[in-house]
């Protein structure tokens, strides 16, 4: 279990300090893929970082299977990290080594014995795919292969943890997919712990069971994600659930009511709701945005509406949509 | 044409050729590799010195540590080296018991070199990527591990090509260390050329010289894009 307490981490710069994170609490459970998603700046890689002290926080703590990672000596640290592994967005390999050396490099680093090593590494190697790639050189291999390698490379020491940098965010859609099945898989086969830092709404969506979305230093909101994102409640959140119907929103001024509608399953997506409404209550909403998208098995949707009359018909549409199954509502305030 | 070639001066000038180049040539070779290799061992360490302990990030070495190596290295290259030869004569002396000769060139040499070894190991270790470094951290690497087994294996081409550039330049300071006593094909240049008029046997010295860094930059250029296996073509 992964626990981080009150963490804060302040940057001193030339033009005075810089508040990278601030008071961030989150508990991480054995075997979960938990993703921290958030914008460029919001200080994801610093967060990961500190989890396996390549930044050392200000404040707080970390704390790992019941061990401060801050009170560690320099060389328990070293064996602790042995059990910490990270990938990155840069794949970072060696690039005078090749791909089985690669591999083998963490292991050399904790002194085991060369034919054992090799023997691990081949062994990984064949698991991500890249058998038939032991003697080639990173600069022989795609973005998706040094992914793969570096992969390997991560679990050589056996690690309880592995930690994913923007892994995938240097990678075409396609080959994204594939890495992410194989961490999947992975963290099926082995049980290990995953950490993904990411931009990415999809890779969240795709592979993670929890998530905490970073915004300014902070976490904004964090849980299951399918609770997460079909029902945003920070601003952070549904900017990045909702980027477009967020951003048309904050567009409408006055004349009519905005609310949200956020419904999930099929029963909801199937059924003419708004039509409905019409006929039943005698309210014709207008569609303002709406999109859906699938998110683990289940398909969610998001569909901003705006209410022409008064706050009674507002009330009553309101009234109406909550009435539905698995439908959630919401009003949009427009003003301010 | 003809007439040139049958000419005194020419005939001299190739008995010359035929005496004393073998020797100083190759007087001039292994003082410069003797040079280079010395050079290395002082020069590396504190090239790495420099790099790993810049910011504490490696290696946590004390600022003023690292302020009096790089002074060090400053004054020693602002130095001339003729002048600094005539500088390091006690210590010549000390080390090799006279001035003179062949042998006793390699003290001054190896003091011009290091200091230029030093910088251009510096500038092979900050070409490597930052993120390599880290990453290795990241798995638990020590700094001694991350000096030996990431920095310095990872810009071996680099040092490579950086190391021919001093050994040419510690070529050309072999022939100026002919003025002053140093053997090898700039004292041949320098006694037949300036002192006796003989510029034919200087014009050889010279090509042979530039056939000598030719030769060595050639080896040298081979040696690290071999190495190199960043510039493997994909299969």
């Amino acid at each position: 279990m992964i626990e981080i307490k009150n963490l804060s981490k302040t940057f001193t710069t030339a033009d005075g300090n810089v508040e990278a994170l601030k008071n961030i609490s989150l508990t991480i459970n054995d075997g979960d893929i938990y993703g921290i998603i958030g914008m460029s700046g919001a200080g994801k890689s610093t967060l990961v970082r500190c989890i396996n002290m390549l930044e050392r926080p200000t404040e707080g703590k970390v704390i790992i299977d019941g061990k401060d990672m801050a009170a560690l000596s320099q060389s328990e640290l070293r064996n602790e990290r042995r059990n910490i592994t990270m990938i990155f967005q840069g794949f970072n390999l060696l690039m005078q080594k090749n791909c089985l050396r690669n591999v083998c490099f963490p292991l050399e680093l904790s002194g085991v014995k060369k034919s054992d090593a090799v023997k691990r590494a081949t062994e990984l190697l064949e698991i991500v795919g890249l058998g038939d790639k032991l003697k080639a050189y990173p600069s022989q291999l795609s973005g998706g292969q040094q992914q793969r390698v570096a992969i390997a490379r991560a679990l050589a020491t056996h690690p309880k943890i592995l930690l994913c940098d923007e892994a995938t965010s240097a990678l075409d859609p396609q080959t994204t997919q594939s890495i992410l099945s194989l961490i999947r898989e992975i963290h099926d086969k082995l049980g290990i712990t995953v950490i993904v830092i990411t931009h990415q709404m999809s890779v969240v969506e795709q592979i993670c069971s929890h998530v905490a979305i970073l915004d300014n230093g902070e976490v904004a909101e964090e849980g299951l994600v399918s609770e997460v994102f079909s029902a945003p409640k920070s601003i952070a959140a549904k900017r990045l659930v909702f980027p477009d119907g967020y951003e048309k929103e904050t567009e409408i001024s006055g004349g009519e009511n905005v609310i949200r509608v956020v419904f999930n399953g099929a029963n909801a997506t199937n059924k003419p709701l708004i039509a409905q409404m019409a006929v039943d209550e005698g309210i014709t909403a207008s569609i303002l945005s709406a999109s859906t998208k699938g998110i683990g098995d289940k398909a969610y949707g998001n569909i901003i509406l705006g209410i022409p009359g008064g706050a009674d018909e507002l009330e009553r549409a309101m009234k109406y949509l909550k009435a539905m199954p698995d439908i959630y509502v919401e009003e949009v305030k427009t003003d301010g | 044409m003809a007439e040139f070639f049958r000419s005194e001066a020419f005939q001299e000038a190739v008995e010359i050729l035929k005496t004393e180049f073998p020797l100083a040539t190759w007087e001039t070779v292994y003082v410069t590799l003797l040079s280079t290799f010395f050079a290395i061992v002082i020069g590396l360490p504190l090239g790495v010195i420099v790099v790993a302990g810049d910011g504490g990030k490696i290696l946590k070495i004390p600022e003023t540590v690292l302020k009096v190596i790089d002074v060090i290295i400053n004054i020693l290259r602002s130095v001339p080296f003729l002048i600094l030869m005539i500088l390091v004569f006690p210590l010549t002396r000390l080390i090799v018991g006279t001035t003179v000769g062949t042998m006793a060139s390699v003290v001054p040499l190896v003091i011009a070199a290091f200091p230029f070894v030093a910088r251009l190991v510096e500038g092979s270790l900050r070409e490597v990527n930052p993120a390599i470094i880290e990453t290795a951290q990241s798995m638990g690497a020590s700094p001694f591990q991350i000096i030996t087994k990431v920095m310095l294996p990872e810009s071996v081409p680099s040092l490579i090509s950086n190391i021919t550039i001093a050994i040419t330049t510690i070529l050309g300071f072999t022939a100026m260390s002919g003025v002053l006593g140093g053997g090898g094909l700039g004292k041949i240049a320098i006694n037949y050329g300036y002192h006796r008029y003989k510029y034919l046997v200087m014009l050889f010295a010279v090509i042979f010289l530039v056939v000598l860094v030719q030769v060595f930059q050639s080896v040298g250029t081979h040696l690290a894009a071999k190495c190199d296996k960043r510039l493997k073509n994909r299969k």
